[in-house]
């Protein structure tokens, strides 16, 4: 049985969140083998055997810290393919894993296809988005190993309980190091947009800063990231990391919440690929509630709160 | 310095997209400079502004009509430009970085290269790396903080959740821009008409020999279903909320 491999990210010292859902993807190619970086395959290996990892790689190198090494790193995921003779390496496509396996691709001469939303390795194709989600395209997958990046909350995440084998492995040397990552900071308390299943954005109407605690006090009821419209992030109410967007981030939750969008094709490319989309907006004239699920024609100084409400006590 | 700054040129985020023949779409449409090129066009702008001795080079592989971008990459303050031609909708980004490593080493090494992070029409994500690749430089893409001392570059990039990194990169490098590095401005008729008289240079793609690795090959373009109207709920406040909790739970299950 052919092998597939996956790029196991770590996000807050656990398996990303995504994980799940990417190996649940990957098993439809083989046998699902995991890459770590210089991680801890023993204490992560539980939470994803239940999904149907049979085999965790720990990948260190030499006097390096894979982690901090981005053009090692793809080296050593790319050695780790021909070692271990898989047939695919997929991963998430987060800003970290893109990155990744983008060097990983060049490094094995692979073809690569990040931000895909299907996988079909029987009929050798992979979909994604083009124009922002307008049109989907079909590519066809031409050799292998091949390289693709799964867009998060894609595929389900299906329970199929395996043992895990741990093995380490040590990367080859790859010469010197012309890249290093020398420092991480955080503005502190923002959930993740892009692997986020709710989101809750807020639009110009917002009216300031402070205003977004209304957003946050609804996010956490729901578990959910908050994001911001690209005019409200031009009028400073909040930092561009939080933008979602053409320019901003391109996310795909389950549900997204839209307080007080207009609704603008730049708007829409970012979060198109939601599952669910809710409008909330006081002009029944706003182009969101053309292209949404749900409408709720009121002002989101009073919905919100009452949500937020409703959300904590549980409807009747 | 030498400083190239590759763009693409793509159809506007307002445009409708019809697709045709089932793999290309009809090209009736308003073009753009793809949006994240223009952040990297804006610093290598910038950087000329500060030391004033830097020349900056447009390149571009597209359709003949991707030189109304150069123009205005021009405009911005490029110098000169140069447009690889090719008939191609969807040039794969393999065959763009292997003619813009081409174009760049006839030219002249690089001291820097900016690209965008991605286009907004194939979404490819790669062009910087390949092109890093071909050319055997370090490549950061999603870059939203430029800084150079001497021959090494401290730029910033994002991971989400607010996290942002900062990386040391020796120079030269590519640096895939994005939102966030800087604020493009938009220029004015004195620098329009001024990127008129500059010069785009056109090389036709077939003249420079490369040969396209095969990787993922478009199949089938097809127009994604767009929602309809949104269903309004209606009642008081209390009742609207109650509703949409209900909807979400029961019958959407989504949360």
């Amino acid at each position: 049985m052919s092998k597939v491999g996956v790029f196991i990210e770590i996000v807050d010292q656990a398996p990303g969140k995504s994980m799940p859902g990417l190996i649940s993807a990957a098993s439809r190619g083989g046998d699902v083998v995991g890459l770590l970086l210089d991680g801890l395959a023993e204490k992560y290996k539980g939470s994803l055997e239940e999904y149907g990892l049979t085999e965790l790689i720990n990948l260190s190198a030499p006097n390096r810290v894979l982690s901090k090494h981005p053009e090692a790193a793809g080296h050593a995921l790319a050695g780790a393919v021909k070692t271990f003779g898989l047939t695919a390496l997929l991963g998430v496509s987060s800003p970290t894993g893109n990155d990744l396996l983008a060097r990983a691709a060049i490094s094995l001469k692979s073809p690569l296809a990040l931000d895909c939303i299907d996988i079909n390795f029987k009929e050798n194709y992979v979909k994604k988005s083009h124009f922002s989600g307008k049109t989907i395209a079909t590519l066809e997958i031409k050799a292998t190993p091949f390289v693709c990046g799964i867009r998060p909350n894609s595929f389900e995440a299906v329970q199929n309980q395996v043992t895990c084998r741990v093995t380490d492995h040590s990367a080859l040397s790859v010469g010197d190091d012309t890249i290093t990552i020398i420092g991480v900071e955080s503005s502190g308390g923002q959930k993740d947009l892009t692997e986020a299943s709710v989101i809750i954005t807020g639009g110009r109407p917002i009216g300031s800063i402070e205003n977004f605690k209304l957003l946050d006090d609804c996010a956490k009821t729901l578990g959910a990231a908050v994001g911001a419209s690209r005019a409200a992030v031009d009028l400073d109410y909040a930092p561009h990391s939080m933008q979602v967007g053409l320019t901003g981030k391109i996310v795909s939750p389950k549900l997204y919440i839209g307080c007080g969008l207009s609704g603008s094709a730049q708007h829409f490319a970012g979060m198109k690929g939601s599952q669910v989309i809710v409008a909330i907006n006081t002009d029944k004239e706003a182009p969101i509630f053309t292209k949404s699920d749900y409408g709720i024609i009121g002002d989101l100084f009073e919905v919100v709160p009452a949500l937020t409400k409703a959300l904590k006590t549980g409807p009747p | 310095m030498r400083i190239y700054v590759c763009i693409k040129q793509v159809p506007d985020t307002e445009a409708v997209i019809t697709v045709t023949n089932d793999t290309g779409y009809d090209n009736e449409v308003k073009y753009v400079v793809n949006p994240h090129d223009e952040f990297g066009v804006e610093e290598a702008v910038k950087l000329g502004e500060k030391t004033g001795e830097n020349e900056i080079i447009a390149l571009c592989v597209g359709t003949e009509r991707a030189a109304n971008a150069l123009r205005s990459v021009m405009a911005m303050g490029a110098h000169r430009s140069i447009l690889v031609k090719t008939d191609e909708q969807f040039p794969s980004s393999d065959l763009i970085a292997k003619a813009l490593a081409k174009v760049i080493t006839e030219e002249g090494p690089a001291d820097l290269i900016f690209t965008g992070k991605q286009s907004v029409d194939s979404e490819g994500m790669q062009t910087p790396y390949r092109l890093a690749a071909e050319l055997d430089l370090p490549v950061v893409s999603s870059v939203v903080g430029f800084s150079l001392d001497g021959s090494t570059a401290t730029v910033q990039r994002e991971i989400g959740g607010g996290i942002r990194e900062t990386l040391s990169v020796n120079t030269p490098c590519i640096i895939g821009a994005t939102r966030g590095l800087n604020e493009p401005k938009y220029p004015k008729l004195p620098a329009i008409l001024k990127a008129k008289k500059k010069e785009i240079k056109i090389i036709d793609i077939s003249t420079l020999d490369i040969s396209e690795d095969e990787g993922f090959r478009l199949k089938h373009l097809e127009a994604t279903e767009e929602r309809g109207n949104a269903r309004i709920i209606e009642g008081t406040t209390e009742e609207i909320v109650d509703s949409l909790v209900k909807i979400l739970r029961d019958t959407e299950g989504v949360i």
